[in-house]
């Protein structure tokens, strides 16, 4: 069964316009099991993350509207009160966040900061808590936890800090962890370390995980599942190794196509999808991605495209199905 | 921390000597003189001569400049003109009055001014904060001489709830150990003449606190905007803490920062409003004598206050930097 | 293709950044005289740049701003405030200084005579005609008002843009002469504002001259910090290093770039020590150094004098103290809408 069943999420931004950042995104994550949300900056990734918890700015404010069903274990999130919520942010569902740095209290010590969790949650001793902090800063290898529980975030390296905040997920073993572009803000050799790291957790305590990232190369080596996102909504959704094998939506096999490959040989162009993000169709008119997509065709604007096919799925009219990526081009 | 303690107390060196300077032309720009600020306008030109070599005036300025930075040290500030007593002896009369009237203002505009701050911001948009911003902008644009005499007259002339004027019913015998009659009274026992000392604060600490609560109230709706916007906000929600957690923990520990930093500069504009809350009230603090003072043109008593002024000045700034290393880690390391 | 209305908000626009690749790489081969001119060009183009992005960002202040209420409100209440100010003198009923009606003021029975259809704010305790001299009074608040601000401005801002440049821009020197001048700054920030005006006003005897001065002078080290702050902000900013970059002379970098994208909040300071300054005005009248001709009516001395008459006449008190309180009340809305509009952190 479906650890979270995500169905038709929808967020909307009400300013001067109204903006839906959200639209009808749906997916599901199993017990155990680690699926990918993939996009471009501004895609809605983070957006659909943040509202499954109930921390989007102002969320259940007349600003934002949040709408379809978040099933958690048969608990809708999106209709949960705030206690509720809050029993199960840290506990059930756990977060880690792009920047390390701003996301630590900058004057409270990391043993704190991590102990807090366990003293809410588990309803420890502070004493106690402090004690299984230090063997979480041991877990997720940071050296000497017991000198580092009574630094600040100020004194720790920005792959340490990482860690802080990883062992601050993982303290309470919660059933679903949701990291947003962990290691976005990180050197390439941390990164590595990083992935490796919350691969390992999610195996030894069995928890499922939602990896948000812009990076297929963090996709390729850590999700089940794997969900593009585009404009707001889930272009294509497929098992990782057809979704590499077989990339059918034209802006998924762009991104896989943006990528520098070892094997392409020396000299073998990059091919970047046009445009940028900006350059997108509201999804009423038609395909978001048309503008921007080498394939469009006429019917492309005709209105916009469902989404098709189980349990490899797509939202186009002339998919690149098969092709070789080679040829795409 | 006492190293940062000591840096800080070294780098203030240079600003009271500074002030010192400007302090010293300052008198001998006066019109007629240091003489005239000594004697008044009475001296006849021939005991204005005697004095003038008797203070040194016809030696160069800077052995000038070095006695009176020796009699500064050494807490002389001179002889008031209107009272005829040492004017430090007269500051340790008075001091304790207006440090229970702006500790007890400041007490006020910090235990409203904080959390109705944080409410503003928490609540942003709602009539909590329209109400709070409003109140408070308002609050800085009335004259705080005219708020005094308003209060005065509704609470005390009118409605007969506290008394208008003094620190103490005179027909209180009290006994004086510090001068702080409110803790006066605690210590001897003589608990009636502390709650009468305290009735007799209450509106000229309420009038005082006005402003100090409109700037309170701004800066720590802004500081906690700011702060609420944080990414480490956003991870202590999403650990589900507890809202006073998250507040005490995480909010506002860290939007305390630029508050501190503002209580720190209220003390001067503190000091102002005293000088004229006291007025009002016939309040017995140095405020009211300062001000009795610019009307008679008591020098020796105004510079006095100045020099006096800048040492609480520095002392509360050294306050604020040692908090600020207290609250923030950074700071320490720096 | 049809109408490609873009559906996500627009990113915040990137500071302009001059295009540096082709003109630089040209420039090796030039004599210094062409080169130097070459680079007077392409400062000149990277000012465009700023300067269009600032007239953007007051545009879009001055577009919030109209939608603001307070802004409104406060504007309103300045406009009305100046105008009566600037014309209202013309067209009072009497001359604000005679005691023509003095026989009608009986102080010793408490007796101030009210408003009537010939006194609409009735008579002072001069018996003067109250209405007269409150709208007289105006003009001298406003006097006292603008140049008090005035001066603080001036002085403030040359200090504070020397420090800023100095420091910003200067190397080693310029941060000692920064130092220097925030040293001074510093001592003028210690004295409470209040004995900083009466130290002033003893040297220079009571007078509205003296106010102006004294309360100017106050207000010289808030601009000067102020302005100071907001360069090093710019000057560490990504188009000052790209001039910088570019070979572009300090001095030109400091006065068309950076003064010009700083003078924000200066505008908002200016507009809010308006009305402190005001206020301070009537507190110095009140300590007896202000204006000491009573013949020229100044709410702050109207307002002195009434409160000693509170009981007898509470309108003498209203009349200047409300006329205080709101004009402050406008110029302080006026500036805090001013500062959102002004602040992109507070946009949407």
């Amino acid at each position: 069964m479906a650890l979270l069943e995500v169905e038709d999420l929808g967020v909307t931004f009400r300013g001067d316009r109204e903006v839906r950042a959200v639209d009808g995104v749906s997916f599901t994550v199993d017990a155990g099991e680690v699926t990918g949300l993939v996009g471009e900056s501004g895609c809605g990734k983070s957006v659909t993350s943040l509202a499954l918890i109930g921390l989007l700015p102002k969320q259940n404010t007349r600003r934002v509207r949040v709408d379809g069903r978040a099933l958690f274990d048969g608990l809708d999130l999106l209709r949960a009160d705030t206690r509720t919520l809050r029993d199960i942010r840290g506990r059930e569902i756990a977060m880690i966040f792009q920047d390390p740095l701003s996301s630590l209290n900058p004057v409270v010590p990391i043993g704190v900061q991590v102990a807090e969790v366990l003293v809410r949650h588990r309803g420890v001793s502070k004493a106690e808590a402090q004690r299984r902090a230090a063997q979480l800063l041991d877990r997720v290898g940071i050296p000497d936890p017991n000198r580092r529980l009574k630094e600040y975030p100020h004194q720790l390296s920005g792959g340490m800090r990482q860690r802080a905040l990883i062992a601050m997920a993982v303290a309470c073993r919660p059933r679903l962890l949701i990291a947003d572009e962990p290691t976005t803000a990180l050197d390439v050799t941390i990164q590595a370390q990083i992935l490796e790291l919350l691969k390992e957790l999610v195996r030894e305590d069995g928890t499922a995980m939602i990896m948000i990232t812009h990076d297929l190369g963090v996709v390729a080596g850590l999700c089940d599942r794997v969900n593009v996102l585009y404009a707001g909504r889930v272009v294509e959704s497929a098992a990782r190794r057809p979704l590499f094998a077989e990339p059918v939506h034209p802006y998924t096999i762009g991104l896989l196509n943006s990528i520098p490959r070892l094997d392409a040989g020396q000299g073998a162009r990059l091919t970047p999808i046009r445009g940028s993000v900006r350059d997108v169709l509201p999804w009423s008119q038609g395909c978001a991605f048309a503008p921007r997509c080498d394939r469009a065709v006429e019917e492309c604007l005709a209105g916009p495209p469902e989404i098709t096919g189980d349990p490899h799925s797509f939202r186009c009219v002339n998919p690149g199905v098969g092709v070789d990526l080679e040829e795409v081009r | 921390m006492l190293r940062y303690i000591v840096r800080r107390l070294l780098q203030l060196i240079p600003t009271l000597l500074g002030l010192s300077v400007i302090l010293f032309i300052w008198l001998h720009r006066l019109p007629g003189g240091p003489e005239t600020a000594i004697l008044g306008e009475r001296g006849t030109d021939e005991t204005r001569a005697k004095l003038r070599h008797d203070l040194g005036l016809d030696e160069p300025l800077w052995i000038q400049y070095f006695r009176f930075m020796r009699r500064m040290i050494t807490g002389n500030l001179g002889t008031s003109i209107s009272t005829h007593r040492p004017v430090v002896t007269e500051f340790a009369e008075r001091f304790p009055g207006t440090v229970e009237l702006t500790v007890s203002a400041l007490i006020i505009a910090i235990g409203l001014g904080i959390p109705l701050g944080y409410l503003a911001a928490r609540r942003r948009g709602s009539i909590v904060d329209h109400g709070s911003v409003a109140g408070s902008l308002l609050g800085i644009c009335v004259p705080i001489f005219v708020l005094a005499y308003l209060v005065k007259e509704v609470f005390a002339v009118k409605l007969g709830w506290f008394p208008a004027a003094g620190r103490q019913d005179v027909t209180i015998d009290a006994t004086r150990v510090t001068n702080f009659y409110v803790l006066d009274g605690m210590l001897t026992g003589e608990w009636d003449a502390a709650a009468d000392a305290l009735k007799h604060l209450v509106l000229p600490a309420f009038t005082l606190a006005t402003i100090p609560l409109a700037i309170i109230i701004r800066m720590t709706r802004a500081s906690v905007l700011e702060v609420l916007g944080e990414d480490y906000v956003r991870t202590a929600e999403a650990k589900g803490l507890t809202e006073r957690v998250v507040r005490r923990r995480h909010v506002l520990r860290n939007a305390l920062l630029p508050i501190v930093t503002t209580i720190g500069l209220l003390t001067g504009g503190l000091l102002s409003g005293a000088v004229l809350t006291e007025t009002v009230y016939s309040f017995t603090g140095i405020g009211q004598f300062i001000a009795e003072s610019i009307d008679r043109r008591d020098y020796p008593v105004l510079m006095g206050f100045i020099m006096f002024v800048a040492v609480i000045y520095v002392t509360v700034n050294l306050l604020v930097d040692i908090s600020y290393g207290l609250i923030d880690p950074r700071v320490r390391v720096r | 293709m049809t109408d490609l209305t873009p559906m996500l908000p627009a990113p915040e626009p990137r500071p302009a950044e001059p295009d540096s690749q082709t003109p630089t790489a040209s420039l090796a081969g030039l004599t210094p005289k062409a080169r130097r001119q070459r680079l007077d060009r392409l400062a000149e183009l990277a000012a465009v740049h700023a300067e269009e992005k600032g007239r953007s960002l007051w545009a879009e202040a001055f577009r919030r701003l109209r939608r603001n209420p307070a802004a409104v409100a406060g504007t309103v209440v300045l406009l009305l405030f100046v105008l009566v100010a600037l014309i209202g003198p013309l067209f009072v009923p009497y001359d604000p200084t005679s005691t023509a009606w003095a026989d009608q003021v009986k102080e010793g029975q408490n007796i101030i005579p009210g408003p009537s259809a010939q006194h609409w704010f009735g008579l002072d305790h001069n018996g003067r005609d109250e209405f007269s001299r409150v709208i007289v009074g105006a003009r001298q608040t406003l006097l006292v008002g603008v140049v008090a601000t005035a001066l603080g401005l001036i002085v403030g801002c040359l200090l504070g843009g020397l420090a800023g440049s100095a420091y910003g821009l200067g190397g080693r020197a310029g941060r000692r002469i920064d130092n220097v001048v925030m040293r001074v700054i510093d001592m003028l920030l210690a004295m409470p504002s209040l004995l900083l005006a009466v130290s002033i006003a003893a040297l220079l005897g009571p007078s509205l001259t003296t106010v102006m001065i004294a309360i100017g002078v106050i207000s010289v080290p808030v601009f000067a910090r102020l302005l100071r702050g907001s360069m090093l902000a710019q000057a560490n900013s990504e188009y000052v290093t790209a001039a910088t970059a570019l070979g572009v002379r300090r001095w030109r970098i400091a006065l068309v770039h950076v003064l010009p994208n700083s003078l924000g909040p200066v505008l908002v300071q200016a507009t809010l020590t308006l009305a402190t300054a005001i206020i301070e005005a009537a507190a110095l009248s009140f300590l007896g150094l202000g204006n000491p001709d009573p013949a020229v009516p100044e709410w702050g001395v109207m307002l002195t004098d009434a409160l000693t008459r509170l009981e007898v006449a509470p309108r003498l008190t209203i009349y200047p103290a409300v006329g205080i309180i709101i004009t402050a009340f406008g110029f302080t809305l006026l500036g805090e809408a001013l500062r959102e509009a002004l602040d992109p952190k507070l946009r949407r």
